[in-house]
């Protein structure tokens, strides 16, 4: 595959410019250091170019530093499409409907910890499902799993798994408005309603994490954020909707290619399949993709509040006195209706975010209370070797990137050529004399998620730090890991 | 080439899995896919195939029906909780593309079942079914 010709616009700046590819409405903006470009695979330029030719999209297709090659959009990808005239697209979320990282803070050191790590992640592992053909551990039916489609983490914390200020820590409350379980199939509802409190598998985690003080960027924001302290123990979990938004992707993907026609739309990958927002296809497509955004911040509570249990059984100690609080919680693979400047004039659009994390600095109304003075907490979950990253949104992000950043590390390696430079059971040992215990269900998922298989994570977020998009709080290491 | 069978391939999807099936019938081509859908999951040589089901599905095209069909042993997978390890197909044709599919498998059984990785569904990406001489191949791109 030939490169495209890439413009040099800043330090981490490139553009692919629209006549690169007939059919682009905009140009292509990539956001990676000189290192990250040399790595990033060709596959992502063409994807992205792609996304530039949908209708409606507006300023430019957005690559993110942790990009890689995906289905459809990039990994990393981000469009923002006007409402009236752009289009919505499945591919642009991905099937794992927001799948999203929440981090956990606690009132615990790693002198606290270190003794009792063991017993700890033995003691989530055994309480909190994953892996292939795991059943949660909340039971509903599926009139009860419709009112979890429409209400999200408000129905876990009613339900008693966690607290009311959890929600004024998740991204829109941990409910995304307009779900309409009426436009989920039936097979979606059976796939899914007893899946509410399971990690999946993949690259999906759950660590117990510490503060880096060699990487401890800024002390007064971290404050906002509860952490106080070097040596400070946190908690990270990464997972999403599980198969109940897989299907709900794979019903729509099907109802959007007989739409394509319907509209007269073509596209240059199938998985691109896209319907106007304002057609009944995509409204339809939109209610249900916010009925499984519930269900993951549904499922994310449900969890916290699993692990506020093992810490208070592995500590003697209530939750409460522990300190074990939300920081916050964010969806990386989503689109949302947000108001942004397009050109001098203000426009509603609908920004797709696939692998990509919202980055709205200061003074937003999106952003929750506790926090809007100082921006929104950005979580960049890391490989489990690499360790992970808290940022937050910047006013550079709203007018250059519709308020997005980086969400990961993002792979550099195939599944197959990770698996043969590493068995599971090697890599478990090396972890654990390097002082990281892991628990895995599956040992050849264990060697697909290698630290090896990742970009460097401090290259990433530095790509992002230099662009303006997000900045830095403070790093996180990883001590304890659970993988589905 | 053995007369059916699939490939893993190492270097067409990053953080997905991709293969490719193929056979020297539709029917074929259909078994070698859903193998290798399984062993994405799971060794199938250690699932037996005690558990049978029968289903039936019609699509449009060749395409819609393998895509239909590899969604359709997902969503068994997770709402039986299956793992699914033989498979017999009918395929025919009058106004549109008609499955006839019994299917063998096997409760996952965490302690008996080496998991691997999870799928969570079939993408359209580079997805293409085709006859090439006398052989039915397919190219499948699957999220996990």
């Amino acid at each position: 595959m030939a490169s495209p010709p890439l413009k040099r616009i800043s330090d981490v700046v490139w553009e692919i410019p629209q006549s690169y590819k007939e059919g682009m409405r905009v140009p292509a903006r990539i956001y990676a250091t000189d290192a990250l470009m040399r790595s990033m695979d060709r596959g992502v330029f063409e994807q992205i170019t792609n996304v530039a030719c949908l209708p409606g999209i507006q300023k430019y297709a957005y690559v993110m530093p942790d990009a890689h090659w995906g289905y459809g959009f990039p990994i990393g990808g981000v469009a923002a499409f006007s409402l009236k005239e752009g289009v919505i697209s499945p591919g642009g979320i991905g099937f794992d409907i927001n799948c999203g990282v929440r981090l956990i803070r606690t009132d615990l050191t790693l002198k606290d910890v270190k003794p009792k790590l063991k017993e700890l992640i033995d003691t989530i592992f055994q309480i909190v499902p994953a892996g292939v053909g795991a059943r949660g551990f909340v039971r509903v039916t599926h009139s009860e799993f419709k009112e979890v489609l429409e209400r999200g983490a408000e129905w876990s914390v009613e339900k008693g798994f966690g607290w009311k200020e959890d929600l004024e820590r998740t991204e829109d409350n941990g409910k995304i408005k307009g779900a309409d379980p009426s436009k989920v199939s039936s097979m979606a509802i059976q796939r899914g309603f007893d899946q509410v409190g399971t990690l999946g598998s993949g690259n999906h985690y759950l660590e117990v994490q510490v503060v880096d003080p060699n990487r401890y960027f800024d002390r007064e924001l971290a404050k906002h954020f509860g952490i106080t302290m070097d040596d400070q123990i946190l908690v990270m979990i990464h997972c999403g909707s599980r198969g109940f938004g897989h299907q709900i992707g794979t019903d729509y993907l099907r109802i959007f290619e007989r739409a394509m026609k319907k509209y007269g739309i073509t596209v240059r990958d199938r998985e691109l399949a896209c319907a106007p927002f304002e057609s009944p296809e995509g409204q339809d497509y939109y209610k249900a993709m916010a009925c499984a955004a519930n269900m993951a911040f549904a499922n994310r509570q449900v969890i916290t509040h699993r692990i506020r249990e093992a810490f208070s059984k592995v500590f003697h100690a209530d939750p409460e006195k522990l300190g074990i609080h939300l920081v916050y919680d964010v969806a990386h693979n989503i689109a949302k209706i947000e108001r942004h400047k397009v050109n001098g004039e203000v426009m509603d659009v609908i920004v797709h975010r696939k692998g990509a994390t919202r980055s709205f600095g200061p003074g937003e109304n999106e952003v929750p209370q506790v926090y809007r003075h100082i921006g929104q907490p950005v979580i960049i979950g890391g490989s489990m070797e690499t360790g992970s990253y808290l940022l937050v949104g910047t006013t550079k992000a709203m007018t250059e990137t519709f308020g997005s950043t980086a969400h990961g590390s993002g792979r550099t390696m195939s599944r197959e050529a990770a698996k043969k430079r590493v068995s599971g059971h090697e890599l478990q040992r090396d972890l654990e004399r390097r002082g990281i215990y892991v628990r895995a269900v599956s040992m050849s998922g264990l060697a697909e998620e290698a630290g090896l298989a990742y970009k460097d994570i401090s290259e990433v977020v530095e790509a992002t730090y230099i662009a303006g998009i997000s900045k830095k709080v403070v790093a996180l290491r990883p001590l304890g890991n659970i993988k589905g | 080439m053995q007369k059916s069978g699939y490939e893993f391939l190492g270097d067409v999807a990053i953080a997905d899995v991709a293969f490719k099936a193929w056979g020297s019938s539709l029917e074929e081509l259909f078994e070698s896919a859903a193998i290798a859908l399984f062993e994405v999951m799971v060794n199938t040589k250690s699932v037996k195939f005690g558990v049978v089901k029968n289903f039936e599905l019609k699509s449009e095209s060749i395409d819609e029906l393998l895509y239909d069909f590899l969604s359709y042993l997902i969503f068994l997978k997770d709402t039986e909780k299956l793992f699914l390890s033989r498979f017999e197909i009918k395929i025919d044709k009058n106004e549109v593309y008609r499955l006839l599919a019994r299917v063998y498998g096997e409760q996952i059984d965490i302690k008996k079942h080496e998991l691997r990785v999870d799928v969570k569904a079939i993408t359209y990406h580079l997805f293409e079914v085709k006859k090439i001489d006398d052989k039915w191949v397919a190219m499948i791109v699957v999220d996990v």
